[in-house]
C-alpha cells in the first residue's frame, strides 16, 4: 500500500493536526514505513483463521449499576486549558 | 397532487434508566449541577478503562427482543472516531459491524388513507399534499386504522456525548461544556425506510415509546433528552421515465413528536420542489443534514463536517466482547411480561373490548390495565368496567392529576357500584352521583347509596306514576302518538322531580309501553 501526501494531509486533519508543507514532505515517508512494517502481517497465511475481537480469550466483563462517587468539579475541571468553575471553556461550537 | 411518495427511516436513541453511565459508575441523574457526574473514565483520562454496566447491557437486550430483533451471540464494542469538544476520548464507544441485535420489527397502528395502497403516486399524494394541522393522534379511534409491521434494522449499545452550550446573548466567546451526560447509555434503534408519512412516522414513535415504558428501559422523556430522533427522509418520484429517488435528508433535533411530525410534513414539498429546480438523483449529492426550527416550523441546513463519513472504526481494545447464550435469552424473554400488543389482543377478546377502547387503556400503562382487569373480573362485564373507566376514572385521574395508584376507589368498591347499577338498582346518572359522593367521603358505594336515599322503585309504582302523568298531559300523548318521541324528555323529567330514583331508561320502556295503549284523541 502506498500511501500519498493527500492520504497524509487527510489523516492530519482527522486527528486535528496542522501540518506545514515541510512537515507533509517529512512525514509522508515515514508514514509510508510505518505501514510498510505492519504490513509484514500480510506474510503470514491466515486462511481459516477466525477474526479476533480481542487478544484476551476473555469475554463477559460486567459491573454492577451501583453509583459511585464521583470526581469534585474542581479536580475533574483542573486540567482544562479554559474553565469557568462550572464549565470546560471551549472556542464556539456553532449550529451543532 | 404531487406525484411521489414519502420515504422516511428513524434513527431513535433511547437513554436507558440505569443508575450508572455505560462504562463508569458516575450516576445518570437528570438536572445535576454541571460536571459534577463525571471521572477519569467518562472524561477520557489516559490509562483508565471502562467496564460494561450489566443492566445496560440486559435492559437493551429485553428491548431487542421485545422489537423481535435476531440477536448476536457474539458480540462487541468499537471506537468511532471524531474530534468534538463534547466527546473528551476523541472517540465514541458504538458497536459497528458485530451490533448485539438485528432484523426486528414493530407493528402500528396506521391511518388507512395515509401511506396505504400500491400507486406510489396515490400514496405519495395521500401523504403529503396537505399538511394540515388537524392530525388526528393515532390514538383518536382505530376504525381507519390499520395494523403494518415497521422493519428494525438492528439495535445496538453505545454511549452518549456531553452537551455543549453557546450563548450569544452573553456576548461570551467561548462554548460551554457539560460532561455529566458523557457517558449515558444509549441504546439507538434503526428502522428501515418503511415509513411512508408524517402520521405513520408518529405513530411509530408513539408505538416504540409506549413499549420501551411497557418494558421499564427508559423514561422516554423527550424534552430532557431520554428519546431523540433522527429522521432519514427522502422521495421516490413517480416520471414518465420511471421512479427516481431523491437525495436522503437527515432531519435533526427534533425534540417532541409533534416536531417530528411537523417536520416531515414540511420535507416532503421542500424535497420535491428542489427536485423540479435542480433534477438531483440519490447518488449526485452527499447526504445533507437539516435541523429542524421548531419556533419558525421549518428545516434548515447545517454545514456539513468534511470529514464526517470516515469515522475509522476500530473495535475497542479497551473492553472485552460479550457472548449471549440460549439460555440467557430465554431467561430475559421470560421477564418482558405483557407487551402492549398483546395486552390489547387479550382486552378485546376477554373483556369484548373495541380495539379503540383497548388502545385507550393500555396507553394508559400497565398500573391502569391491572385496574380495569380488576374492576372488569369483579364487575363480570368489561364494557361497562370501561366505560367507568374512561367517563368516569380517567377523567377525576386528569382533573386532580392523580396517578391511578392514586385514585382514591379502588377496583372492588367501584365494582360494588357498578353491579348496582347494573342490576338496575339505580341508574347511570344517579350512579355518577354516588361515585362523586364516594370520592368525597370515602365511604362504599352501599352507604352512599343509602345515605343519599336511593332506593329501587317498584314498577307498580312506575306504572302508576306514568299513568298518571300521561293524564295529566293529553297534548304529550297526542304528540308521543304522532312521533315526536322528544316529548318523552318533558314526562320523564316530571317523573325524576316526583321521584328521583326513578330509573329513566326503565320509565321510558313503560312510558312507550302505555302510549301504545292510549286512545287516539
Ligand atoms: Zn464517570
Amino acid at each position: 500500500m502506498t500511501l500519498s501526501r493527500a492520504d497524509v494531509e487527510k489523516v492530519a486533519l482527522l486527528a486535528r493536526l496542522e501540518l506545514s508543507s515541510a512537515e507533509l514532505n517529512l512525514l509522508t515517508p515515514q508514514l509510508q514505513q510505518i505501514v510498510e512494517y505492519v504490513e509484514s502481517l500480510n506474510e503470514l497465511n491466515t486462511e481459516g483463521v477466525e477474526p479476533m475481537a480481542h487478544a484476551l480469550d476473555v469475554a463477559n466483563v460486567f459491573a454492577e449499576d451501583v453509583v459511585r462517587p464521583s470526581l469534585p468539579r474542581e479536580q475533574a475541571l483542573a486540567n482544562a486549558p479554559h474553565q469557568d468553575g462550572e464549565f470546560y471553556l471551549v472556542p464556539a461550537v456553532l449550529g451543532e | 397532487m404531487p406525484p411521489y411518495t414519502l420515504i422516511i427511516g428513524l434513527e431513535t436513541h433511547v437513554q436507558l434508566s440505569t443508575a450508572t453511565k455505560l462504562f463508569c459508575r458516575c450516576s445518570t441523574k437528570f438536572g445535576a449541577l454541571p460536571n459534577t457526574q463525571t471521572c477519569p473514565v467518562c472524561i477520557g483520562m489516559p490509562g483508565t478503562l471502562p467496564v460494561m454496566n450489566r443492566e445496560a447491557f440486559e435492559l437493551s437486550l429485553r428491548t431487542a427482543l421485545a422489537l423481535n430483533c435476531s440477536i448476536h451471540q457474539f458480540t462487541k464494542w468499537d471506537r468511532k472516531q471524531y474530534y468534538y469538544p463534547d466527546l473528551p476520548k476523541g472517540y465514541q464507544i458504538s458497536q459497528y459491524d458485530l451490533p448485539f441485535s438485528y432484523e426486528g420489527w414493530l407493528e402500528i397502528q396506521a391511518p388507512l388513507s395515509l401511506g396505504q395502497g400500491n400507486g406510489a403516486g396515490a400514496e405519495g399524494s395521500a401523504g403529503t399534499a396537505t399538511p394540515s394541522p388537524q392530525h388526528a393522534p393515532p390514538q383518536r379511534g382505530r376504525g381507519s386504522l390499520v395494523s403494518k409491521r415497521i422493519r428494525i434494522i438492528r439495535a445496538h449499545l453505545e454511549e452518549d456525548a456531553g452537551k455543549s452550550t453557546h450563548d450569544e446573548t452573553a456576548g461570551v466567546a467561548d462554548s460551554r461544556i457539560d460532561l455529566n451526560r458523557a457517558g449515558t447509555p444509549l441504546l439507538e434503534i434503526v428502522s428501515h425506510p418503511d415509513l411512508r408519512s408524517a402520521a405513520e412516522t408518529r405513530a411509530y414513535l408513539a408505538e416504540l415509546k409506549l413499549l420501551l415504558t411497557y418494558l421499564g428501559v427508559s423514561d422516554c422523556n423527550m424534552q430532557e433528552g431520554s428519546l431523540r430522533v433522527d429522521a432519514n427522509i427522502n422521495l421516490h418520484i413517480d416520471t414518465p421515465q420511471g421512479k427516481i429517488a431523491t437525495p436522503i435528508v437527515e432531519v435533526k433535533n427534533m425534540n417532541s413528536f409533534r416536531a417530528v411530525e411537523r417536520a416531515m410534513e414540511y420535507e416532503a414539498p421542500r424535497q420535491y420542489e428542489v427536485w423540479q429546480e435542480t433534477g438531483q438523483k440519490l447518488g449526485d449529492v452527499p447526504k445533507q443534514t437539516r435541523g429542524w426550527d421548531d419556533v419558525h416550523e421549518r428545516t434548515y441546513g447545517q454545514r456539513r463536517k468534511e470529514e464526517s463519513s470516515d469515522y475509522r472504526y476500530l473495535p475497542d481494545p479497551d473492553l472485552v466482547p460479550v457472548t449471549i447464550s440460549a439460555e440467557k435469552l430465554e431467561q430475559l424473554r421470560a421477564t418482558l411480561g405483557e407487551l402492549p400488543a398483546q395486552l390489547r389482543t387479550r382486552l378485546e377478546s376477554t373483556y369484548g373490548l373495541t380495539a379503540y377502547d383497548s388502545e385507550v387503556l393500555v396507553n394508559q400503562g400497565r398500573e391502569l390495565v391491572d385496574y380495569f382487569v380488576q374492576l372488569a373480573e369483579l364487575c363480570g362485564n368489561g364494557k361497562q368496567a370501561s366505560n367507568w373507566m374512561q367517563q368516569d376514572v380517567m377523567r377525576v385521574m386528569g382533573e386532580q392529576h392523580l396517578s391511578i395508584a392514586e385514585y382514591p376507589i379502588g377496583p372492588a368498591a367501584l365494582a360494588e357500584l357498578l353491579k348496582a347499577v347494573k342490576a338496575g338498582e339505580l341508574d347511570t346518572t344517579r350512579g355518577r352521583e354516588v361515585l362523586a359522593r364516594m370520592l368525597v367521603t370515602r365511604n362504599s358505594a352501599a352507604v352512599v347509596i343509602q345515605d343519599l336515599g336511593i332506593e329501587k322503585v317498584d314498577e307498580s309504582d312506575m306504572y302508576a306514576l306514568c299513568q298518571e302523568l300521561l293524564n295529566a298531559n293529553p297534548k304529550i300523548v297526542d304528540d308521543l302518538k304522532s312521533g315526536k318521541q322528544q316529548a318523552a324528555g318533558s314526562l320523564i323529567g316530571q317523573a325524576k322531580k316526583r321521584n328521583p330514583n326513578i330509573n329513566p331508561a326503565r320509565f321510558r320502556e313503560i312510558l312507550a309501553e302505555l302510549v301504545a295503549r292510549e286512545p287516539t284523541s
